[in-house]
């Protein structure tokens, strides 16, 4: 069924990284890809790699998941380093010349570390939605950004959270009100799997009209219903959960951090 | 009794394309504190209308509702009196924010700025009196419609509301999850001693009630006990409304030359009646 598909892939778990703050992870996971990306030579980069593996592998969320996202944007992988192949320093020595291409070995050494990049860079922001659910990445979104606050964007930060929420709430909501309207179109006739590319965007026509004027009405309804229980636009609103930076945190970020050390001076040593 | 809704010679009008229609016209109604009352009317008697103006979702056009001695048109008190008057509509889809039960039910202790101990607090007896604790980590999407109902309803009690009404909230629930809902409000008046208007079309849903009124064009037609009111069988189909099952039988007999009277609901009831009435 439509309905059972989740928006975002959390992987249930109980690992550490799961247990983690999500505030934390998401800080983390940009200091990882900084790191990553400043690794330039053999050495960093592979141990980049290592502490890369070794996180997915505390996630415990199984390695062909980490496949699946990968293979999706395999292309993209592929074509960058292709481009990258030609770029390389002439004087780093040329394999072979064809018209006015040019591979040097400068060039591959080069497609090789912007490839390993992407696909650590893939592995972490992996690792960080499988092991958190929509729920808490918005909630850890809304706190990171709350300090925007000082600078005049209160409300700013609020409205964005409360779109995220409700966005969340809605879409299996939305996706099962699709599966009603197509197969009521069906039903009468409609044609939604045959023809050619004009005639099935046409055919689409009579499911969105429905879908738009059901979705207006029920953000009339909801406006009512959130006027009802006191909303008032995030003024003096408080939060029932609280999220807490243990200990376990602290040490999330030191390990991350001191990884970071770790690719810098190999940076600089060899 | 002490009030807590006062409904004083409203009238409500809006306009379509620049014709002025009126809803309501001069209309009165209290509410005592602590009853139950159900509203009841066919489409377009007015009755949704004036659930929205009982908490000051429709302000009236002229005329005063007061709640608690609130005038719902003062704009500074709004927050006020939908604290004390929550509102549970039709569909149970279009009330829920949040994606996970609890979360959704903390929505509007959250919007009070209570600590989050309380909000906890509260959070947890609302959904336990609606009986959905054990679903506090669901996600809406996957419950029934009688499960979502109730944890709208959960939704509000853990506002603490001095009152709650409920415009329709079994319309579109199957009779399982009907009859939850109605079990459900029937408990929060008698234990928890919460003042309920209950707007249906179902008669049935105003067995329990203590006031039941019946609306029709804007108007109060009928405004009494529900045994008093069912047994009015000629008025209320006059209006396009059904009796209860039980009372229609019992008016048929009636009519064809038994010596019985309607003002019963109960099928128990009805059966002992009936029965005393054969036996005479």
């Amino acid at each position: 069924m439509l309905k059972d598909i989740t928006f975002g892939q959390y992987y249930e778990g109980n690992s550490p990284v799961h247990k983690t703050d999500p505030r934390a992870k998401i800080v983390l996971l940009i200091a990882m890809i900084v790191f990553v990306f400043l690794a330039n030579n053999i050495f960093s980069v592979v141990f980049a790699a290592l502490s890369v593996f070794t996180l997915m592998y505390i996630s415990g969320v199984p390695l062909r998941m980490y496949a699946k996202n990968l293979k999706a944007i395999l292309p993209i992988i592929i074509f960058t380093a292709f481009i990258n192949v030609f770029y390389g320093d002439k004087n780093t020595g040329i394999v072979f010349e064809v018209w006015k291409l040019t591979v040097t070995w400068g060039g591959i050494y080069r497609a090789f570390f912007m490839a390993t990049r992407i696909i650590l860079l893939i592995f972490i922001s992996s690792a960080l939605t499988y092991t958190t659910t929509p729920n808490d990445l918005t909630d850890a979104i809304e706190r990171l950004l709350s300090p925007l606050k000082y600078v005049g964007l209160k409300s700013a930060v609020h409205i964005l959270a409360m779109m995220m929420t409700i966005t969340l709430r809605f879409i299996p909501t939305l996706i099962e009100e699709t599966e009603k309207i197509m197969n009521a179109q069906k039903a009468r006739g409609a044609d939604l799997e045959n023809g050619n590319l004009k005639q099935r965007v046409k055919a689409l026509i009579p499911i969105l009209i429905p879908l738009l004027i059901s979705a207006i009405r029920r953000s009339y309804e909801l406006a009512e219903a959130m006027e009802c229980r006191c909303y008032n636009g995030g003024e003096g609103r408080q939060r029932m959960k609280q999220l807490h930076f243990s200990f376990r945190d602290y040490i999330a970020c030191g390990v991350v951090f001191a990884v970071g050390a770790v690719i810098i001076l190999l940076n600089i040593l060899l | 009794m002490e009030k807590i809704i006062e409904v004083k010679n409203v009238t409500y009008e809006y306009t379509d394309e620049e014709m002025k229609i009126a809803v309501l016209r001069n209309f009165s109604l209290d509410i005592e504190k602590g009853s139950f009352t159900v509203i009841l009317g066919h489409n377009g008697s007015g009755k949704s209308t004036l659930a929205k103006l009982l908490n000051g979702l429709f302000k009236p056009t002229s005329g005063d509702v007061l709640v608690d001695g609130i005038n719902t048109k003062d704009e500074e008190t709004e927050i006020e009196v939908k604290r004390r008057v929550g509102m549970v509509f039709q569909n149970p889809d279009n009330q829920l924010i949040a994606s996970v039960v609890e979360e959704d039910v903390a929505f509007g202790p959250e919007n009070l700025g209570l600590s989050s101990e309380v909000i906890r607090k509260r959070v947890d007896d609302a959904l336990k009196t609606v009986d959905m604790y054990e679903y506090r980590k669901s996600s809406p999407h996957h419950l029934s419609g009688g499960q979502k109902q109730r944890v709208a309803i959960a939704g509000i009690i853990a506002m603490e509301p001095e009152c709650i009404v409920l415009d329709e909230p079994t319309a579109m629930l199957d009779p399982k999850g009907r009859a939850e809902i109605i079990k459900t409000v029937t408990q929060l008046n008698k234990e928890k001693g919460i003042t309920v208007v209950l707007i249906t079309h179902y008669m049935e849903e105003a067995e329990n009630a203590d006031r039941v009124i019946v609306m029709n064009d804007g108007e109060i037609i009928a405004d009494s006990l529900p045994k008093k009111v069912f047994s009015q069988v000629e008025k209320l189909k006059n209006v396009g409304l059904d009796v209860p099952q039980t009372t229609e039988l019992l008016y048929m007999l009636q009519k064809n030359g038994f010596n019985i009277d309607t003002d019963v609901i109960s099928i128990k009831e009805t059966a002992e009646k009936i029965k005393s009435c054969l036996e005479e």
